[in-house]
């Protein structure tokens, strides 16, 4: 069993998610066939394949520092549940302002 | 709130020993964000400085801004970094809408510069004292977003109802400078926090990688500060106090922090470690009761952008066009102008430094370059709330204005009207004299009048010269002054007015 119940409610708390007892056990079963099927991969890596964590071997794609046309306000906020004044109107937030 | 009880700062150093740490978060100045095109100027309206990427609309994909990452290595050079052959971004998850796509990219445990150091001074008690702050790290990250906190009495989260979100700032290039832990600074921890901050600031002028407003937030500091017991190897537990923006307030809370952890620690309370909020009105802190689960961020590599691996030569490159370092240009400049710490101190706190160099370079000779920059100017600047440097006024110009007070067109009174015209739009140097009438006088036919008018006015004060009382000859020669409103060459009124009360 590569992930837990515990595990599955810690990530749901992060994620702002509020998940009752019975979808925590339902998406805990569903995460652990998941996960079990990706760790499969593990299987084939032999010593002479390094960890990788992109798919091309590349390095060093950069593109020059110019600015590029931006959105509108109005574009911006088109798709926003909320907006007030040009801003994204989010609900109150328990954290301090940074 | 409980009432908190602060140990006097000189008991709380005789029975502990601060350690800091210092987290420096840099806005860059490129023209473009970190991993998109947008624009990043300050102060733009709220949400047209944004673009499907900044926004984490689904689709998007960031690219590295190459002037960011160059900037970064020049900060990490400057900072006598080792550079990394390669590294990694990561993705910082989170759930706050000061990000919209729910994860800040950072970096995590490869950072672009490892391991360096800042050589900071500051005035101990038999002379200047050199401090080496060791440096961590230093990494690229992407800015957040502005909140403004609505509904809630002072403009923070308590009472708010809602937030409304500017990602005018999300994704700017961020640079985060780590300190390792500064130890036994002692009584000293404050003004070491607030030298370090201040030459980094310069360091980062010189290089020209950021503006370093603290007021505008370009640069920010998080303060880390913890007590031990004198005679401990033990470290106390930290508190961090976040985005402390003026170097003042570095100092300010670092001397608060110690009082007040002091205070509970000699009280039999413990130290909770957590995020503390500065406050300029009254130079306390207070608990900013954040983050209090664990900080769980599940870092892992960015899987959208590819590693960076600078080449020997980039950074060779980048190595070879680094300005001179601030230190070893104070020591320059001061050995070149003859200035004592103190005046060289003032010059670079009036931010005076380039403009004086300036107009040096353009012919002036330093005593009158500081002269011009550090008294009317700075009045003028003071007068004006601005930075010298927004003074409508070049280097050049003041230069040639000190040029014509050499060749004898004007003298300094003359010459601080013609910075008023110049600062008032009037025009040049030149243009503002010559429109102004301002020269000095000093051709012995337009004087003679005037000198016999004087004499005639001030019958005393001749007769006594005539008798012999030279010293009696400078309220004529005031008077003579006064009567061309400043524009005579009173050395060739006074000659005048001698021969002609000598015979
Ligand atoms: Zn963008």
């Amino acid at each position: 069993m590569p992930i837990t119940r515990d595990e599955v409610a810690h990530l749901a708390r992060l994620s702002r998610l509020a998940l009752g007892d019975d979808e925590l056990d339902h998406f805990a079963a569903q995460l652990d066939v998941i996960i079990s099927a990706v760790a499969r991969v593990q299987e084939v890596a032999a010593e002479d394949i390094p960890a990788t964590s992109h798919a091309l071997p590349l390095t060093n794609v950069f593109r020059p520092d110019e600015v590029r046309p931006c959105l509108t306000a109005d574009q911006a906020l088109a798709g926003a549940p909320a907006a007030e004044g040009d801003r994204f109107r989010v609900p109150r937030i328990l954290e301090e302002e940074s | 709130m409980s009432v908190e009880t602060l140990m006097p700062y000189d008991e709380a150093l005789a029975r502990y020993e601060p350690v800091l740490g210092i987290e420096t978060h840099i806005e860059l100045g490129t023209s473009s964000k970190m991993f998109c095109g947008c624009a990043t100027a300050f102060g733009a309206e709220p949400n047209t400085q944004v673009c499907p990427v900044c926004l984490g609309l689904p689709g998007s994909l960031p690219v590295v801004n190459r002037a960011a990452i160059e900037s970064t290595i020049k900060i990490g050079l400057a900072l006598n970094c080792s550079i990394a052959e390669w590294c990694r971004f990561a993705r910082k998850n989170y759930f706050y809408p000061d990000m919209p796509k729910n994860y800040q990219i950072s970096q995590y445990d490869e950072p672009l510069c490892v391991e360096g150091h800042l050589d900071v001074e500051i005035e101990g008690d038999d002379g200047p004292e050199v401090h080496r702050i060791a440096i961590e790290r230093v990494h690229m990250e992407e800015d957040t977003g502005k909140s403004l906190h609505v509904g809630g009495s002072t403009g923070r989260i308590h009472g708010a109802d809602h937030s409304l979100v500017d990602y005018n700032r999300a994704g700017i290039p961020l640079v985060e400078i780590v300190t390792k832990p500064i130890e036994a600074t002692g009584a000293k921890a404050p003004l070491v926090a607030r030298a370090y901050a201040t030459e980094l600031r310069e360091l980062m002028r010189a290089l020209g990688v950021s503006d370093v407003r603290m007021e505008e937030g370009s640069m920010r500091c998080d303060v880390n500060v913890s007590l031990m017991p004198r005679g401990s190897s033990q470290w106390g537990t930290r508190t961090e106090t976040k985005n402390v923006n003026s170097l003042r307030s570095v100092e300010r809370s670092v001397l608060h922090e110690i009082e007040r952890q002091a205070g509970i620690l000699a009280g039999g309370g413990r130290i909770i470690q957590e995020t503390r909020h500065f406050h300029e009105d009254t130079g306390s802190t207070t608990s900013g009761r954040s983050k209090e689960e664990a900080q769980d961020y599940r870092y892992f590599p960015e899987p959208d952008l590819v590693p960076v691996a600078p080449a020997g030569d980039w950074i060779e490159e980048l190595r070879a066009g680094l300005p001179e370092r601030p230190a070893a240009r104070r020591a320059r400049v001061k050995a070149d102008w003859g200035l004592t710490d103190k005046e060289l101190q003032d010059v670079v706190n009036a931010g005076a430094l380039d403009l004086i160099e300036q107009t040096i370079a353009a012919g002036a000779d330093p005593a009158a370059a500081r002269k011009w920059w550090m008294n009317e100017l700075s009045r003028r600047a003071t007068a004006l709330a601005v930075e010298l440097a927004a003074l409508p006024i070049t280097a050049e110009q003041v230069a040639r204005v000190q040029a014509m007070v050499t060749a004898g067109d004007l003298n300094d009174k003359l010459a601080r009207q013609v910075f008023e015209g110049v600062l008032a739009g009037e025009g040049t140097p030149d243009e503002v004299a010559a429109a102004r009438g301002l020269k000095i006088v000093s051709d012995d036919g337009a004087l003679a009048g005037i000198i016999d008018q004087v004499i005639a006015d001030n019958a005393d004060a001749a007769d006594k010269v005539r008798a012999g009382k030279v010293a009696a000859a400078g309220a004529l020669v005031g008077a003579v002054m006064k009567a061309t409103r400043g524009q005579a060459d009173a050395g060739r009124a006074r000659e005048l007015i001698l021969e002609r009360l000598s015979g």
